[in-house]
């Protein structure tokens, strides 16, 4: 199986029950988001995957990130989610050539809040989508990106 | 060198945070000289534990900058607890630190 198949696949539900009866993907990582997703060019596929694709815009949910990002390779990020129950939050920079950054699974106490410094390939919003009570709520900043920092 | 971790104690809210070395290579990057495409390298699971249990468990890809920094807030916690933070790359690599909150 090459890589273009990977990726078209990746979209399909089919191609999940199958990495699950093939033992490539434990039952748990189910409920989180699909490995496959990392590997995805398509924001809608992401944001779908996320769960981000009906949810509401929420005041509650902070991106806290540079206006004007010099170098796109390091961009610090946070994100905050005051929506009571927040069990997750993912970070989405929508125009990357891999939009999805990453997804955070809070428990026993953990506040929904994380800060880390993520790739940016050009000016975009990065979106983050939290999660509670079985609802997405979405928040974004727009950074402006000088140099891009996806490589190539 | 390794990972480096601190926690301290912050009110009621341990402030976890924590500097992992990694290239994080997206698979899409082409090195400068040979203009080969640099295979993808990067962390895949991140997890966080207070005093053995989990708090945050974390999917990254390709995304997160170079040499990965990461900072969470943990209630509940206290001065003493054991802070342990692991990765697991998409090639099998792994690195775990554990530090007491100050």
């Amino acid at each position: 199986m090459d890589r273009r198949q990977v990726l078209k696949g990746a979209g399909s539900a089919g191609a999940v029950s199958v990495a699950i009866a093939a033992g490539l993907l434990k039952p748990t990582d189910v409920f989180a988001v699909d490995v496959k997703v990392f590997s995805t060019s398509d924001t809608g596929a992401v944001m779908a995957a996320v769960g981000g694709s009906g949810a509401e815009a929420n005041a509650g949910v902070v991106v806290g990130a540079p206006d004007i990002a010099e170098n796109g390779a390091v961009v610090p990020v946070d994100v905050t989610s005051n929506v009571a129950g927040t069990t997750s939050i993912a970070i989405v920079a929508e125009k990357n050539t891999l939009p999805l950054i990453a997804e955070f699974n809070f428990s026993n106490g953990a506040v929904a809040y994380v800060a880390t410094r993520i790739k940016m390939g050009t000016t975009s919003n990065v979106v983050a989508v939290a999660k509670a009570g079985g609802k997405a709520y979405r928040g974004h900043k727009e950074v402006k990106v000088t140099i891009g920092g996806c490589g190539g | 060198m390794a990972m480096k971790l601190r926690a301290s104690m912050s009110g009621d809210t341990a402030d976890i945070k924590c500097l992992m070395n990694h290239p994080m290579e997206t698979g899409m990057r082409k090195d400068a000289s040979s203009g080969k495409v640099v295979p993808a390298h990067y962390i895949s699971n991140v997890t966080c534990t207070v005093g053995g249990k989990t708090v945050v468990d974390a999917q990254w890809g390709g995304g997160i900058s170079k040499n990965p920094y990461l900072a969470l807030k943990v209630k509940g916690a206290k001065s003493g607890d054991s802070v342990t933070v692991s990765w697991v790359d998409n090639m099998g690599e792994k690195e775990s630190v554990s530090a007491k909150i100050a």
